[in-house]
C-alpha cells in the first residue's frame, strides 16, 4: 500500500477520557487506512467509540496516543490554529443534530465556514448558493432552521460541509434523527458526491440499512475495530425510485 | 473573519436581546455622562477663576497696613494704618521692578442720588490704581492727577452703582452725595464681574485720594493709607518686587532686625493660582468619582458577556467546528463588548453634554465641556469595554469544540 496515497492513516489510536479519577478508554488502539474516494460506513453498538474516532478524524479532538496522518501529514503535532484551518478547508463535518445556528438563515449557515477564510462576500454568496443547489434547497435559502423540516435542515448542514469544497466529508449518524425516506435522500446526496465528485465519505451509522450504501464497512466494538469489509454498494438513487411517493415535507 | 462581518454579528447578537443590551449599556451611559458633567463643572470653575485672575489685573501685589503686634495685641492686616502716601511714592520711584503703585484708602460709604441710595465700597486713590487693575472707563473720563492735586469732589462709578442710582440715565455730570458730601460723577467704569469669592467688583466707587482723606476716611490717621496697590513690571519680576518692597518699607519704617513687619505684601495672582489649583483638583476628584460609575458599568458588561458566552456555548462550538480560530471567537466577543460600551459611551456623551448645559442653566454654575474631556471619557468607555470584555471573550475562545457542541 502506498503510504502517500492514503487520505487517512491512523496508527494505534488511543483515546482516554478522564472523569475525575476514573479513566474511560474510548479507543483502545485503532489502526486504519482510508484511500481517497472511498465511501466508508463505520458501525458498532452505542458507546463503542465511533463518535470519539470521528471527532479525532475531524480534528475536533486529539488522540491520547497514536498518530493520525491526513494526506500524509501528521496532524497530532499541529497547533490549534492549524487544526482550525484543516476543519475549515479540508473537512466537512455533518452531525446527527444538524448543529445549525438558530435565528440565522439557511444561506448564512452555509456561508459560515467561508467567513473564516476571508472569502469575499460575492464569492461567499455564490458558493453558498451553489452548495444549496447541490443539495436541492434552492428557494429555501432565506428560511430559518426552525422553518425547515429535519431533512431540510440536514441538507443545509451538508451544504455547509461542502461549501469549502473539501476532499473529505465526515458524518456522525447524519440520518439518526430522520425518517427512512429522508435518510435515503441524504444518503443519495452523499453517494452522488462520492461517485460524481470523488469526495471521500466516512459515515457513522448503526443501521445496516444505511451502511449497505457504502462500499466499505468498518465495525467497532469496545474501542477497537473488529471487522473491516468491502462490499458492492446499493444505489440510493435506484432505491428511492422504488419507494412510495414522497411525503410533502420531504422534497422542496 | 474580517472586521465588518464581526461587527455585523455583534450588532445582531445585541439586537437579539435589546432589553438586556440596553440595561447593560445603562451602566456605561451613566458613567460616561457623569464623567463628562463632572469634568465640565470642574473646568467651568477653573475657567471662571482664570477669568477673574485676568480681571484683577496682572502682576498685582497688595501691600497692607498692620500685621504688627502692638502692646501684645495682634491687629488684623489693615486695621491700623501704618503705610503712608509717601511709602507708595517711594515704591514707584525707587524700585526698578515696580511699574505703578497707588496708595488706597477704603471704606463702605452711603451714596445718594435724588431719592435713590446705595452702599458701595469706596476707594480713595490715585489714577495709577485703575491702570494697575487695567480698568478702563466706558463713559466720561478717568481720574487725573489734577483731580488728586486739586482735591476735586469727583467720582467714578462702578456699573452696579451706576445701575442702582441712575438706571438707564447717563450718570456723567450728575451730582451724588457720598457721606452727605456732594461729588460730581466724571465717569463710569467698565463691567468687571465677580471675584472668586463672589464679591461684585462693580459695586464700587473711586474718588481722588486727597478728597477721600479730607472728606471720607482720612481724618483719624492723616497721611496714612490702609493699602498700596502695586504692579510689577512683569510676571518675572513679581517675586523681586515683593522682596524689594519689604526691604524698602522696613527701611522707611525704621524697623530693627528683630522687629516684625508692620505691613504685609500679598501676591494676589499667587492666591488666585492656589484657588485655580484647588479647582483643578476638584475637577479631577469629581472625574475620579464619576469614573467609578463607569467601572461599575464595566462590571455590568463583564457579567452580561459571561452570561452570553454560556448561553451561546453551542454557537461557539459550531463556529469552531467549521474552522473559526481562537482569535476569531475572541474578537467576536470582544467587539461585542466594545460595541456595547461605545454605543453606551456615545449616548452617555450626549447626555453628559446636555446635563452640563442644564447645570449651567439652572444652577448658574459655569460649566465647560472640552473636546479633550469628551475624547477622554469616550475612550475610557471603550477601554472599560475592552478590559471587562476580555475575560469573557477569552473564556469563549478557549472553549473545547467537542464540549461546546455537546453543551445543552
Ligand atoms: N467527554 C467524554 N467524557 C467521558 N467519557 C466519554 C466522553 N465521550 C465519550 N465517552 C465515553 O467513551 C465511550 C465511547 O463513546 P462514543 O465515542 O460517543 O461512542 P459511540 O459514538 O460509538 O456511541 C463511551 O463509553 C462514552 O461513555
Ligand atoms: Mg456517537
Amino acid at each position: 500500500m502506498n503510504f502517500m496515497n492514503d487520505l487517512i492513516r491512523v496508527e494505534h489510536l488511543v483515546k482516554i477520557y478522564y472523569l475525575g479519577e476514573i479513566q474511560v478508554p474510548a479507543l483502545k488502539g485503532v489502526d486504519l487506512c482510508i484511500q481517497s474516494g472511498e465511501f466508508v460506513a463505520i458501525m458498532g453498538a452505542s458507546g463503542s467509540g465511533k463518535s470519539t474516532f470521528m471527532n479525532i478524524l475531524g480534528c475536533l479532538d486529539r488522540p491520547s496516543q497514536g498518530r493520525y496522518f491526513l494526506e500524509g501529514t501528521d496532524v497530532s503535532g499541529m497547533t490549534k490554529d492549524e487544526l482550525a484551518q484543516i476543519r475549515n478547508k479540508k473537512i466537512g463535518f455533518v452531525f446527527q443534530s444538524f448543529n445549525l445556528l438558530n435565528r440565522t438563515t439557511a444561506l448564512e449557515n452555509v456561508e459560515l465556514p467561508l467567513f473564516y477564510n476571508n472569502t469575499s462576500s460575492r464569492t461567499r454568496h455564490h458558493r453558498a448558493m451553489e452548495a444549496l443547489t447541490g443539495v436541492g434547497l434552492i428557494g429555501r435559502q432565506h428560511h430559518l432552521p426552525s422553518q425547515l423540516s429535519g431533512g431540510q435542515q440536514q441538507r443545509v448542514a451538508v451544504a455547509r460541509a461542502l461549501v469549502n469544497r473539501p476532499s473529505l466529508i465526515l458524518a456522525d449518524e447524519p440520518t439518526g434523527n430522520l425518517d427512512t425516506r429522508t435518510s435515503l435522500e441524504i444518503i443519495d446526496i452523499f453517494q452522488k458526491l462520492n461517485q460524481q465528485s470523488q469526495i471521500t465519505i466516512i459515515l457513522v451509522t448503526h443501521e445496516q440499512e444505511i451502511a449497505r450504501y457504502a462500499s466499505r464497512q468498518v465495525i467497532f466494538r469496545d474501542g477497537k475495530i473488529i471487522q473491516d469489509l468491502s462490499f458492492e454498494p446499493r444505489q440510493a438513487a435506484y432505491d428511492l425510485t422504488q419507494m412510495p411517493p414522497p411525503t410533502e415535507e420531504a422534497i422542496p | 473573519m474580517n472586521f465588518l462581518m464581526t461587527l455585523r454579528i455583534a450588532f445582531k447578537a445585541l439586537n437579539r436581546n435589546k432589553m438586556r443590551s440596553g440595561l447593560t449599556m445603562l451602566g456605561i451611559i451613566i458613567g460616561v455622562s457623569a464623567v463628562i458633567a463632572m469634568i465640565a463643572v470642574g473646568s467651568g470653575a477653573k475657567a471662571r477663576i482664570q477669568e477673574q485672575i485676568a480681571s484683577m489685573g496682572s502682576n498685582l501685589l497688595i501691600v497692607l497696613s498692620g500685621s504688627a503686634t502692638s502692646g501684645g495685641i495682634r491687629f488684623g492686616s489693615g486695621s491700623v494704618p501704618t503705610l503712608t502716601v509717601d511709602d507708595a511714592k517711594a515704591i514707584a520711584t525707587e524700585l526698578p521692578s515696580v511699574k505703578y503703585s497707588a496708595p488706597v484708602l477704603t471704606g463702605i460709604s452711603q451714596v445718594v442720588s435724588g431719592n435713590q441710595n446705595w452702599s458701595a465700597v469706596t476707594y480713595g486713590t490715585t489714577p495709577e490704581a485703575l491702570l494697575i487693575r487695567d480698568w478702563p472707563v466706558v463713559k466720561g473720563r478717568a481720574l487725573t492727577q489734577a483731580d488728586v492735586d486739586g482735591r476735586a469732589a469727583v467720582c467714578l462709578l462702578g456699573q452696579t452703582v451706576a445701575d442702582n442710582l441712575f438706571g438707564e440715565m447717563d450718570p456723567v455730570g450728575q451730582v451724588v452725595r457720598i457721606k452727605k458730601f456732594p461729588f460730581t460723577v466724571i465717569g463710569v467704569l467698565a463691567l468687571k464681574g465677580q471675584t472668586t469669592w463672589g464679591q461684585d467688583q462693580d459695586d464700587t466707587l473711586y474718588v481722588p485720594l486727597t478728597t477721600s482723606q479730607r472728606l471720607l476716611f482720612g481724618r483719624n490717621f492723616p497721611g496714612m493709607v490702609r493699602s498700596i496697590s502695586v504692579q510689577a513690571t512683569s510676571a518675572g519680576t513679581l517675586q523681586q518686587a515683593e522682596e524689594e518692597i519689604t526691604q524698602l518699607l522696613r527701611q522707611r519704617h525704621r524697623l530693627r532686625p528683630d522687629q516684625e513687619n508692620d505691613f504685609s505684601v500679598r501676591n494676589l495672582t499667587e492666591a488666585m493660582s492656589t484657588a485655580q489649583e484647588s479647582a483643578r483638583v476638584m475637577s479631577l476628584l469629581l472625574g475620579a468619582i464619576a469614573s467609578i460609575a463607569l467601572l461599575v458599568g464595566g462590571i455590568g458588561i463583564m457579567n452580561i458577556m459571561l452570561v452570553s458566552v454560556t448561553e451561546r456555548t453551542r454557537e461557539i462550538g459550531i463556529r469552531l467546528a467549521v474552522g473559526a480560530r481562537e482569535r476569531d471567537i475572541l474578537y467576536q466577543f470582544l467587539i461585542e463588548a466594545l460595541v456595547l460600551s461605545l454605543i453606551g459611551g456615545l449616548i452617555g456623551l450626549i447626555i453628559g453634554v446636555s446635563a452640563s448645559q442644564l447645570i449651567s442653566h439652572f444652577f448658574k454654575w459655569p460649566t465647560l465641556v472640552s473636546l479633550q474631556a469628551l475624547l477622554l471619557s469616550f475612550s475610557f468607555a471603550g477601554g472599560v469595554g475592552m478590559f471587562f470584555g476580555f475575560y469573557p471573550a477569552r473564556k469563549a475562545a478557549k472553549l473545547d469544540p467537542i464540549e461546546a457542541l455537546r453543551f445543552e
